[in-house]
C-alpha cells in the first residue's frame, strides 16, 4: 500500500457513508472534469477502495498516487493521465 | 350537494396531466433505467430530467435530490442518515415538539441507538423561537429539524431565522416541507435549510413518492442499502411513473404558485369559513397562528365533543375533513401537537382540521358551515360534558 501526506488536489470526491461499488463508478466521471496532469481526492469509509482503486487506476490507465489516513475517513489520491 | 373534498393535507387528487405523464412508464417505457442498453438509458434519462423538475420548484440544484417512497422516508433519511454520518462528531439532536410522527419517531430511534434527542416546547401558537433554539443547541449537537409548516394546527415556523441560528452554531438543519411544497413557494436558499423533505401526496403527485433535498457536501448514510440507485444514497430500482408524475405534479405546482390568483381565493374561503366557525359555533378555538399558516388551513377544537364523531357525521353528508392527528383518530389519544400549544384534554378531543385548494369552491364553505352548525350541536346534545357545561 502506497502512503502520502499533505498530497494537493484540484478536486475532492466525497464518498464517505456510501458504499461499494460508489467507489468505482464516481472517479470516473469525477476525472472527465478534469484536466490531464490534475490531481483527485477521494474521501471514502470504505475498506474496500484501498484495494480497488489503485486496481482500477491500473485498468484505466490512471495514476494511483496514494493513500493517506484521516480522521474519519481515508483520503486516496489519482492523477489523470488520459 | 356532491362529496366536499377539504381534507388535502391527506390526500391530493392525481391532475389528468400528471396520469397522462406517468402512464407510458407502466408499459410502453417499462425498461430499468440501471439497464446500460438504450431502453433502459432512456428511461435513466427521464429520471433525470424529473430530478431537475422537482429541484427546480424548490430552487435547488438536481444533484442534491434523491427520491424516496414517500416524505416520512425522505425525514427518517435525513434524520438518521445524518445523525449515523456525523456520529463522531457528534450524539444530540434537536426536534420540535410538533413534529410529524416520521421526524418524532426518527428521534426516537436514534435515543434507543444511544443518541440523545431534545424535543424543543413551541408557544401556543405553535412557533418554535429560534432563541430557545440557541440555548438548547449544545457542542455535539449535528443536527436540529423542524417542521415548515404543521399539518395539524397549520402554523408556518419561522424556517429562515432558525437556520440563522444554526449556520451561527455550525449545525446542520433539516425541515420537513410535506405541508409547503406545491402549496406555497418555498425556495431551498430563502429558507437556509441544508435539507428539505417534500411528498408527493399533497402536491397532486400520487401517493408512493417523495424526495430529500441536500445541501452539496453533506453527508448521509444511506438507509436502504444495495444497489447504485440514487447515486448509492438510497437503493432499490426506481419507482418510475410515480417518479414522473412528481415531475409533471412539480412543473404543475410552479404554473399555480406563480400566479397570486389561486392564493387569494383560497385565502378568502378559509377566512370564510373561520370567520363563519367563530360567529355561529360557541365554544370553539381556532388552532394555530391567525396570520402565520397555511392559506387553504383551519383548524378548530370543539369544546365537548369527540373529533372522531364529527369528522364521521360530516362524511354521511359528504363532507371530507381529518382530525388532523393519527393519535386522536386511530390510537384515542390526545394529539401531542395540542397538547404541545396548551390545549386542555377535553378540548383537544374535539379536533377538527380542513385543508382547502384550488379544486374547492366558495359555495362549498357555505354547505360546510351549514353542516358543521348542525353536527357540533347534535353532538353536543348527547354529551354529558356539554349537559354539565349548560347546567353550571
Amino acid at each position: 500500500m502506497k502512503f502520502v501526506k499533505n498530497q494537493e488536489s484540484d478536486e475532492t470526491l466525497d464518498l464517505v457513508c456510501r458504499m461499494c461499488p460508489m467507489h468505482l463508478m464516481e472517479p470516473g466521471e469525477k476525472l472527465r472534469c478534469l484536466k490531464k496532469g490534475q490531481v483527485l481526492e477521494i474521501l471514502t469509509d470504505y475498506d474496500g477502495a484501498l484495494e480497488d482503486i489503485p486496481e482500477w487506476c491500473k485498468k484505466c490507465g490512471q495514476e494511483f498516487l496514494g493513500i493517506e489516513e484521516d480522521e474519519d475517513c481515508y483520503k486516496l489520491y489519482i492523477r489523470k493521465r488520459k | 350537494m356532491e362529496n366536499v373534498y377539504m381534507d388535502h393535507a391527506a390526500a391530493t387528487p392525481v391532475n389528468r396531466e400528471v396520469v397522462d405523464a406517468m402512464l407510458p412508464y407502466f408499459d410502453r417505457e417499462f425498461a430499468n433505467p440501471s439497464t446500460v442498453y438504450e431502453m433502459g438509458s432512456r428511461v435513466r434519462q427521464v429520471v433525470e430530467e424529473q430530478r431537475a423538475k422537482v429541484a427546480s420548484l424548490i430552487g435547488a440544484s438536481p444533484e442534491g435530490i434523491i427520491f424516496t417512497s414517500s416524505g416520512a422516508e425522505a425525514n427518517n433519511l435525513a434524520i438518521k442518515g445524518v445523525a449515523f454520518a456525523k456520529q463522531k462528531k457528534g450524539n444530540h439532536i434537536i426536534v420540535s415538539a410538533i413534529e410529524h410522527h416520521s421526524v418524532l419517531n426518527s428521534a426516537r430511534f436514534l435515543e434507543r441507538m444511544g443518541f440523545e434527542a431534545s424535543f424543543l416546547p413551541v408557544d401556543e401558537y405553535g412557533l418554535v423561537s429560534p432563541g430557545r433554539l440557541m440555548e438548547a443547541i449544545r457542542p455535539e449537537t449535528v443536527l436540529v429539524s423542524i417542521m415548515h409548516a404543521n399539518n395539524e394546527i397549520g402554523t408556518i415556523e419561522p424556517i429562515y431565522e432558525l437556520s440563522l441560528v444554526c449556520r451561527e452554531k455550525g449545525v446542520m438543519f433539516h425541515t420537513d416541507a410535506v405541508a409547503t411544497v406545491g402549496n406555497i413557494p418555498v425556495k431551498v436558499d430563502d429558507l437556509g435549510v441544508d435539507l428539505l423533505s417534500l411528498s408527493g401526496v399533497s402536491m397532486g403527485a400520487p401517493k408512493g413518492i417523495g424526495a430529500l433535498y441536500f445541501r452539496e457536501r453533506t453527508r448521509l448514510m444511506p438507509l436502504i442499502h444495495g444497489g447504485i440507485q440514487e447515486s448509492g444514497r438510497r437503493a432499490g430500482t426506481e419507482n418510475v411513473p410515480a417518479i414522473v408524475g412528481l415531475g409533471k405534479a412539480s412543473v404543475l405546482a410552479a404554473e399555480r404558485l406563480g400566479s397570486s390568483e389561486d392564493s387569494l381565493r383560497i385565502q378568502e374561503m378559509r377566512n370564510a369559513l373561520v370567520s363563519g366557525v367563530q360567529e355561529h359555533i360557541e365554544h370553539s378555538k381556532y388552532t394555530g397562528h391567525p396570520e402565520k399558516r397555511l392559506p387553504g388551513h383551519a383548524s378548530f377544537c370543539f369544546e365537548a365533543i369527540e373529533g372522531e364523531s364529527l369528522i364521521f357525521m360530516l362524511s354521511q353528508g359528504g363532507i371530507y375533513a381529518n382530525t388532523g392527528s393519527a393519535c386522536a383518530s386511530k390510537a384515542l389519544k390526545t394529539s401531542p401537537v395540542l397538547v404541545a400549544i396548551g390545549i386542555p384534554t377535553a378540548m383537544a378531543q374535539g379536533s377538527i382540521v380542513f385543508t382547502m385548494n384550488n379544486t374547492n369552491r366558495s359555495e362549498e364553505v357555505e354547505y360546510v358551515l351549514e353542516k358543521l352548525r348542525q353536527a357540533v350541536g347534535k353532538l353536543r346534545s348527547f354529551s354529558p360534558i356539554w349537559k354539565e357545561k349548560q347546567a353550571a
